[in-house]
């Protein structure tokens, strides 16, 4: 009853949404319409918003107007993956720690972790480019999977701490009494109670390896063969004109991994993010 | 022996008083755990970030390094164009912040709204948040395109421009596009964050005042926003420091023109450093980066404490 609007109320209600989600759609939107525009069409001046011409070609065409497209998409998305798995090796055992045991300067450390993000890549950029360069890893895959991993450890160790903390001790403790070691305990007992955990965090991990690959690659690395999508991406603007309608083809197809991950697992991810950092 | 003690103990006893003996000591074993990411980030974050400041004091290019002393501090110091660039960092931080904290507390309160589809719309307002920011600034190039984007299309024909407007190419509309496509990132984020909090709160409260015949608007400022306070308070430095952060927007519009228009103290050093090679110069900018979010992170993490002891959390 409390919840209950009238008519009046209703309409305001989705109208304010409808504006809402046009500012945030509208370049999605843009996207897709300029991606099925051939590009004379594209060129038209001024703006016209319906054209009976449109077409999937920019679909095809874009894979030889670009010809490392495909291999482009692979890199992102084997970046992300090796980052992600790199990250969770590192973040587990870590989130454990700071979930369920008792040590000196605990506070402390998990604060210089949370520090690291306050930080984004490009101030340490000069300094990362020596360590890397140093470590003859600059122009490798590696040039943009470390610092992806460096970067994405503290926000891993949040989240996951949050999660482990919600599940209960007892069972750790039942496995403790038995006689158990604490990394049997960590192995058999909490990893598998924590896997919708270890899901939701790997997701929102690879999530965010795929999104930040741009600034460590065109920093890190000058091999075209290695380059991940987002860079990729601006060879469509070509020395003599932009293939706008191709661009955006594959803009698009290139948040396809992310966005069907994201809609297999968003009720999860949405409350496992929020949650992680609405607490505390 | 030492089981058998144990099994009969009683049960509060924690985890850090049992099992001193066979296995490791509860801090060694934390610290096991904690070593390999703990040293991964020393090696790619904190050693990096001393190797900037060290590299502050030096004129540093391709070639080699000399050291300078504070050479490079007193350039910024007295440099009129870097005084006006962290004027507008803070105005950018401001402006942008301050925008996506109203959208979200909008969004957030009509997403709460009990209508049918709020699944479906908080979906909706995702994809900015996820997608890589590369690929989002592609789009909103697109649409600041003064010939064929649908923005200045649409001034046209509504007649508030005569002809194609090239939202990038002047200085203050350049500034002020960079600022609406950084908002359009960091929005969902903060809307789905206060969306989580408002749902946390209690309904009893809403029905109690409700019952004393409180209207929605009274109900939103006393209870919604006291409430949600901790997590509005956080949000707000969380992306306060983003927003300072904020690089691959600002570069892809605009690379910080026109005439450092959109030159950000990140962009300014990124420029600095990795476009010119002034190594030595660049870095005495991120410096001041990094004891500004030093700052922003103290202060965040005082607030926070502050705000939860307040407000409580649940």
């Amino acid at each position: 009853m409390m919840d209950k609007y009238t008519k009046l109320q209703m309409a305001g209600i989705y109208l304010a949404i409808t504006v809402f989600l046009i500012f945030i759609l509208l370049p999605f939107f843009e996207m897709f319409m300029a991606s099925l525009r051939p590009l004379n069409h594209l060129f038209r001046s001024p703006y016209q918003f319906w054209s009976d011409d449109f077409s999937f070609q920019a679909y095809s065409d874009m894979w030889e107007t670009v010809p490392l497209l495909g291999r482009y998409i692979f890199n992102s998305v084997f970046i992300a993956t090796s980052v992600t798995l790199i990250t969770m090796v590192f973040v587990v055992p870590a989130a454990y720690a700071y979930a369920r045991l008792d040590f000196p300067f605990k506070n402390g450390s998990l604060a210089i972790f949370l520090g690291v993000n306050m930080f984004t890549g490009a101030v340490l950029l000069i300094p990362l480019y020596r360590v890397l360069r140093s470590m003859s890893l600059l122009n490798t895959y590696w040039a943009m999977i470390i610092p992806g991993v460096a970067f994405l450890i503290p926000t891993g160790i949040w989240l996951l701490r949050s999660y482990l903390e919600k599940i209960p001790r007892e069972l750790e403790e039942a496995a403790f009494v038995d006689g158990a070691s604490r990394m049997y305990t960590l192995r058999r007992v909490v990893l598998p109670l924590a896997t919708p955990g270890l899901i939701v965090v790997g997701t929102a991990v690879f999530i965010g390896a795929y999104a930040q690959q741009f600034l460590f690659a065109i920093t890190f690395n000058q091999q075209r063969e290695l380059q991940p999508l987002p860079a990729g991406l601006f060879e469509f603007i070509g020395y003599q004109d932009v293939t706008w309608n191709q661009m955006m083809a594959a803009a698009l197809t290139g948040i396809l991994p992310v966005m069907v991950i994201f809609l297999f697992l968003q009720k999860y991810l949405v409350a496992g993010l929020t949650a992680g950092a609405v607490k505390e | 022996m030492a089981e058998a003690t144990h099994a009969t103990a009683p049960t509060e006893v924690t985890s850090a008083t049992k099992r001193t003996s066979k296995s490791l000591p509860e801090s060694v074993f934390a610290w096991l755990l904690i070593g390999p990411a703990m040293l991964f980030i020393a090696v790619i974050v904190a050693w990096p970030l001393a190797e900037t400041i060290r590299l502050s004091f030096m004129e540093a290019g391709l070639g080699g390094e000399e050291y300078v002393g504070l050479a490079n501090y007193q350039e910024l110091a007295e440099s009129r164009k870097f005084h006006q660039t962290i004027v507008r960092t803070f105005y950018w931080m401001f402006l942008s912040v301050g925008l996506k904290l109203i959208l979200g507390l909008i969004g957030a309160t009509l997403l709460n709204a009990a209508v049918p589809g709020r699944g479906l719309f908080r979906v909706l307002v995702m994809p900015p948040w996820i997608i890589p920011m590369a690929i989002g600034m592609i789009g909103w190039l697109w649409l600041y395109n003064g010939y064929f984007g649908v923005l200045s299309g649409t001034m046209m024909s509504l007649g508030i421009t005569d002809g194609p407007f090239e939202f990038l190419a002047y200085k203050q509309s350049a500034f002020y596009s960079a600022v609406v496509a950084d908002v359009w990132v960091g929005t969902p984020m903060v809307t789905l964050f206060f969306l989580a909090a408002m749902q946390g709160v209690s309904r009893d409260l809403y029905e109690a005042a409700w019952v004393d015949g409180a209207g929605r608007w009274y109900r939103f400022r006393r209870i919604t926003i006291p409430q949600i306070m901790p997590v509005i308070v956080s949000m707000s430095l969380l992306s306060a420091i983003f927003t300072f952060n904020s690089f691959e927007i600002i570069w892809i519009l605009t690379e910080g023109g026109p005439r450092s228009a959109t030159t950000t103290l990140i962009v300014d050093t990124y420029k600095t450093a990795i476009s010119n090679f002034k190594f030595g110069e660049g870095s005495a900018r991120a410096v001041i980066i990094v004891i500004l979010l030093g700052i922003f992170s103290l202060l965040y993490l005082n607030v926070l404490k502050y705000v939860n002891r307040k407000y409580g959390t649940k």
